[in-house]
């Protein structure tokens, strides 16, 4: 019925596949995001030859933030953490495939800020928006 | 079944904004106005023939603009006076909202008079403008805070109260009318109690003041805080209500012009109240527009606007209980004002708005700044829908439809 909730979106919110947390990983991180206090932590490990291996997401928020964190975490396996620090905003809305408003493109991004500061191995008062402009 | 003479397809008229449409063709249902109302026409042609007609600086200047915007600034000062039945309009300070009024007492009052151990009392319901300027007040000079809780059916709890009067608090600050809940407050007994028990009370009357009667007097309320902007006012402006002694006895929060008697390189004397508090050029033509509100507020009557507010809400929550998979929070329809915030099983409040928005309707998704408050019912947010003079049932039948698309689009 609506672009926003196209059935990919509906079905990773209610169905994710990477959801869960590493023990033990190689890269960990989680923020918040202040407004609506959606929350996102991700784990991965990382192999020998520099590619993650494994990745995965956990948190709450709604089916925006944990739709894009879903397909996010899909869409880095078998990559570096190099691949992962080149990420934009761009890259996100091309997984969701929707045109999102800007207070919807913050719970669309959250993922992609934790990503990308556990990446850069920030620590969590480096975290800003810069990461995902 | 309620009968008054409140005619809200007239008041609705009032209200340009209504007749707009969302999106492809959807009329505007506008259920934020706890966050902030609409404007009628009488508001905005207020404000625009200030700027068309009278525009000055105020006080001081002898031409026949400065002297005509200055009337028209105290003539606003004035109509909100009478409004909350202020004996002086000498005890209405303007100030930027509600936030800045609860944080001139923070700053001016508190700081003058309570020292380490002090308490004051809050509750757990308070929006975060009745909460972060007493926690930054509790750092900086140790003084206590302790919170009333709410009862099982989201009331404030008396006994608890009670109980806590016993240790002498300096100061009770708490919520007419909590934004999240709709709880309303016993006002009046709160403040008695408060009195007998030697402390001084401020009331958040951000949610009151729009929507019920507010009698500082018949009250005896020491402070009383609210903005324009959620009583058909324009933002920018709000007002803070003291005792005319209180706020005589009080130094002064900013400095800078007008709050300022005589200046020397070393040294001023302050103006009298309530200039004292009001430094630098005001909001002047929010002034004018929050005195009109203030008028067409008292046109409609109060009782009246308290009386419609709580036949919508009542079928609002009557209707939205209904819907399997929703959740209500706070207190009953005759014990709160026009809000009804839910959850919905398995949906995010972010995800109920947006998918509402496209039908042109407007509600709140969030905490609205009631962290703590969420926090008790171990919900991160939820979703808002409140009512105003100009919402009708029509309206609430469009909200509770909506939801049902809303369950359609995530079954």
């Amino acid at each position: 019925m609506d672009d926003l909730y196209r059935e990919v979106i509906i079905e990773r919110y209610k169905m994710p596949h990477y959801r869960g947390h590493l023990d033990p990983h190689d890269i960990f991180f989680e923020d918040d995001n202040p407004v609506c206090g959606d929350h996102i932590e991700i784990t991965l490990r990382v192999g020998a030859d520099g590619l993650i291996s494994e990745a995965a997401f956990d948190g709450h928020g709604c089916s925006i933030s944990q739709a894009s964190a879903d397909l996010l975490i899909e869409s880095i396996h078998g990559k570096t953490l190099d691949e992962v620090k080149t990420l934009t905003k761009e890259d996100v809305i091309e997984l969701l495939g929707i045109e999102l408003g800007p207070v919807r493109l913050k719970c669309a991004l959250l993922s992609l800020k934790v990503l990308k500061a556990g990446a850069y191995g920030l620590g969590v008062d480096e975290v800003s928006d810069d990461l995902v402009e | 079944m309620t009968k008054t003479s409140f005619d809200v397809e007239r008041v609705r008229a009032d209200f340009p904004i209504l007749t707009r449409e969302i999106g492809s063709g959807k009329q505007l249902v506008y259920l934020d106005s706890t966050a902030t109302a609409q404007k009628p026409n009488a508001v905005i042609e207020a404000m625009n023939e200030f700027y068309r007609r009278s525009n000055a600086n105020i006080h001081r200047g002898v031409h026949t603009l400065a002297e005509e915007s200055t009337e028209l600034y105290e003539k606003g000062r004035e109509q909100v006076a009478k409004f909350i039945n202020a004996a002086s309009a000498r005890e209405v300070v303007f100030t930027r909202n509600t936030t800045e009024s609860i944080n001139l007492v923070a700053y001016s009052w508190a700081r003058a008079n309570l020292s380490a151990g002090d308490l004051i009392v809050l509750t757990e319901m308070e929006h975060h403008s009745n909460l972060v300027p007493w926690q930054m007040l509790a750092a900086e000079r140790d003084v206590e805070l302790a919170f009333v809780p709410l009862t099982g059916d989201y009331l404030f709890d008396m006994d608890a109260f009670a109980e806590l009067l016993k240790r002498e608090p300096k100061l009770v600050s708490f919520t007419q009318m909590s934004n999240v809940l709709g709880t309303i407050t016993p006002a009046t007994e709160i403040i008695r109690l408060a009195h007998e028990a030697g402390a001084l009370t401020l009331v958040d009357g951000a949610q009151s003041v729009p929507h019920l009667p507010v009698d500082v007097q018949a009250m005896d309320v020491d402070f009383l805080a609210f903005s324009a902007h959620k009583m058909v006012g324009p933002s920018g402006i709000g007002a803070l209500y003291g005792k005319l002694e209180l706020l005589n006895s009080m130094p002064p929060f900013m400095g800078g012009g007008d709050m300022i008697k005589t200046v020397h390189l070393r040294s001023f004397a302050t103006n009298a109240v309530p200039y004292k508090f009001e430094a630098g050029t005001p909001a002047i033509a929010e002034a004018v527009g929050f005195g009109a509100a203030a008028e067409y507020l008292s046109d409609l009557g109060m009782d009246a606007i308290m009386a419609h507010e709580h036949d919508v809400t009542e079928y609002a929550l009557e209707h939205l209980e209904e819907i399997p998979g929703v959740t209500i929070f706070g207190p009953s329809a005759e014990k709160k004002g026009g809000v009804a915030s839910f959850m919905m099983d398995g949906i995010h409040p972010h995800d109920v708005a947006q998918i509402l928005d496209r039908d042109g309707i407007a509600v709140r998704a969030g905490h609205h700044c009631a962290q703590p408050l969420h926090e008790q019912f171990g919900v991160k947010s939820t979703t808002r829908a409140s009512f105003y003079i100009y919402n009708t049932r029509d309206e609430v039948d469009r909200l509770v439809e909506g939801i049902y698309k809303v369950k359609k689009v995530f079954n």
